[in-house]
């Protein structure tokens, strides 16, 4: 269905190199009257690791699922690489099926079942490498889901507001745990999030969306693991708590 | 501080007082009406011919089966409902699998199944009989017919209400139609197909006593209509406890299923 908006990264676009993970130009979108991208212009290079930043019906979650080609894209030209992954905000595991096999799923792979194990091992899930998804904890189930991201080995992570529905403390854990797999793999990610520490903490760039069209672009040059008391890191998150309207 | 008084802890061991087993305690309201019932025929409040006492029935009952009358009967009625509940279950599985899955099964099927599905099966008995005359193939069509009706509309509306966020995920993860059908949406299709069988089953054991009670020369429904010809009402009880019995095991066994081909649901208790 996604066929016009779906090309490899490798294609002979002109403007598509190696080192360019996701190239979008002029992406609009409409539902009905309402648009909800109005030209969104957005490059991420190879291995770099943006976060998207905004309110509730900002168009965050709409930019990244045309990205993962579940949204068609009507307007505009979009490279996406072939080898994508995404986690939502829910871990949507098979219920039906153990972890292993949620992670083997639709992987097409020499022994899947060895990559399965070694990913879990790497999400630190070997001991439920046999369970049933509804007898996993949130956290769990949302390191099973990262595991089926990337025993892909994607070019591109999406992770919809992977952390969201978890408690203060697991959130914390699994904001680590993706800042060591994505240097262990060097994916690009796309992470959308509503928490302005959580973009400041993991990302190379900050991306604010604002009325379907992005409105700041923050490169953060600030060490990993990064302080939340640090005087950079508190100017950041002022300013961008300004520009989402939630000033002091 | 009314409030902070601590409730006395004892209740478990104090108020209930005798703590029997489940299974005994369930056990209390029939072996109870049982007794009555036995009472009341012993002091003559109930006569024979109306209310044959449980003692007599029990004795017709291992009379029948020593007499080898049960045995045959048993397995003609066992035959048709197994029949034509497997046949009703293809049907309405291949037509719910079809319009479940495909938008043209959809179309052709769903809205003259829903329009069928409004008249009574049993209503058709007279035109079956009229069809197919007065053996095996009525009872077994009019079973079939019940039975597939549950299985259609389960299975197509548990087909229809697979998670949308679970589809989505498969297309993610590169699964092609036929993949997601078999990964994602037959299985999520499983527990509303059970829930239709356990109809299915139900439906079909009605069918059977309302079908064998025309024409029959044998199985329960013979035995019953026989019984009432010559008053024997002991026998006709036997009849209603052999569908009783029949009706429960198959469920338990439909139940059993569930709980092995479900044990991924953790809500599901162990029965």
């Amino acid at each position: 269905m996604n066929m016009l908006t779906e090309m490899p990264a490798c294609s002979s676009e002109p403007f598509a190199s190696r080192e360019t993970a996701v190239e979008v130009r002029g992406l609009t979108r409409t539902y009905g009257e309402n648009s909800v991208l109005q030209g969104i212009d957005l490059t991420i290079r190879a291995g770099e690791f943006v976060a998207l930043l905004g309110r509730s019906g900002s168009g965050k979650s709409t930019l990244l699922r045309t990205l993962a080609g579940l949204d068609p894209a009507p307007a505009g030209s979009l490279l996406v690489p072939a080898n994508k992954s995404v986690v939502f905000q829910e871990p949507r595991l098979m219920p039906w099926k153990r972890v292993w096999r949620n992670v083997t799923l639709g992987l097409r792979a020499a022994d899947p079942k060895a990559r399965a194990e070694a990913a879990l091992a790497e999400v630190g899930l070997s001991h439920r490498l046999n369970a049933w998804p509804l007898t996993l904890s949130g956290g769990e189930a949302q390191r099973a889901a990262l595991a089926r991201a990337l025993v892909r080995e994607p070019a591109l992570l999406l992770l919809d507001e992977p952390f969201a529905a978890l408690d203060a403390l697991t959130r914390l854990r699994m904001q680590e745990l993706v800042t060591a797999l994505w240097r262990a793999h060097q994916p690009a990610v796309l992470l959308v999030t509503h928490d302005v520490d959580e973009a400041l903490s993991l990302a190379d760039r900050v991306l604010m969306l604002e009325n379907g069209k992005i409105a700041h672009d923050l490169t953060v040059e600030l060490p990993r693991p990064r302080r939340h008391d640090a005087a950079p890191f508190i100017a950041m998150r002022e300013a961008l708590l300004t520009a989402l309207g939630v000033s002091h | 501080m009314i409030l902070a008084k601590a409730v006395p802890s004892s209740r478990p061991t104090s108020a209930s007082g005798l703590r029997l087993p489940k299974g005994l305690r369930r056990a209390i309201a029939p072996l109870a009406l049982l007794a009555i019932w036995q009472v009341a025929a012993a002091t003559g409040f109930t006569s024979p011919q109306t209310m044959p006492a449980p003692s007599l029935i029990a004795a017709s009952f291992w009379n029948l089966i020593v007499t080898g009358q049960l045995g045959p009967n048993l397995l003609t009625s066992l035959t048709r409902v197994l029949v034509g509940l497997a046949a009703g279950v293809t049907v309405g599985t291949v037509l719910g699998l079809f319009a479940g899955l495909t938008k043209l099964g959809e179309d052709a099927i769903d809205p003259t199944v829903q329009m069928a599905r409004t008249l009574p099966h049993l209503a058709l008995i007279p035109l079956m009989i009229l069809w197919f005359g007065i053996g095996e193939t009525p009872k077994i069509v009019i079973i079939a017919l019940g039975a597939s009706f549950p299985i259609y509309l389960n299975l197509f509306g548990a087909i229809r209400a697979a998670d949308v966020k679970l589809l989505e995920a498969s297309t993610v993860l590169g699964l092609s139609w036929r993949e997601t059908i078999w990964h994602v949406v037959l299985p999520a299709a499983l527990p509303g197909f059970l829930l239709g069988l356990r109809q299915a089953l139900g439906i079909a054991w009605i069918s059977l006593v309302v079908a064998e009670q025309i024409n029959a020369t044998s199985g329960i429904g013979y035995l019953v209509m026989n019984a009432r010809d010559f008053l024997q009402t002991d026998v006709i009880f036997d009849g209603l406890l052999v569908y009783a019995i029949l009706g429960l095991t198959t469920d338990r066994l439909v139940r059993s299923l569930e709980v092995h081909l479900l044990a991924w649901r953790p809500a599901l208790p162990n029965r």
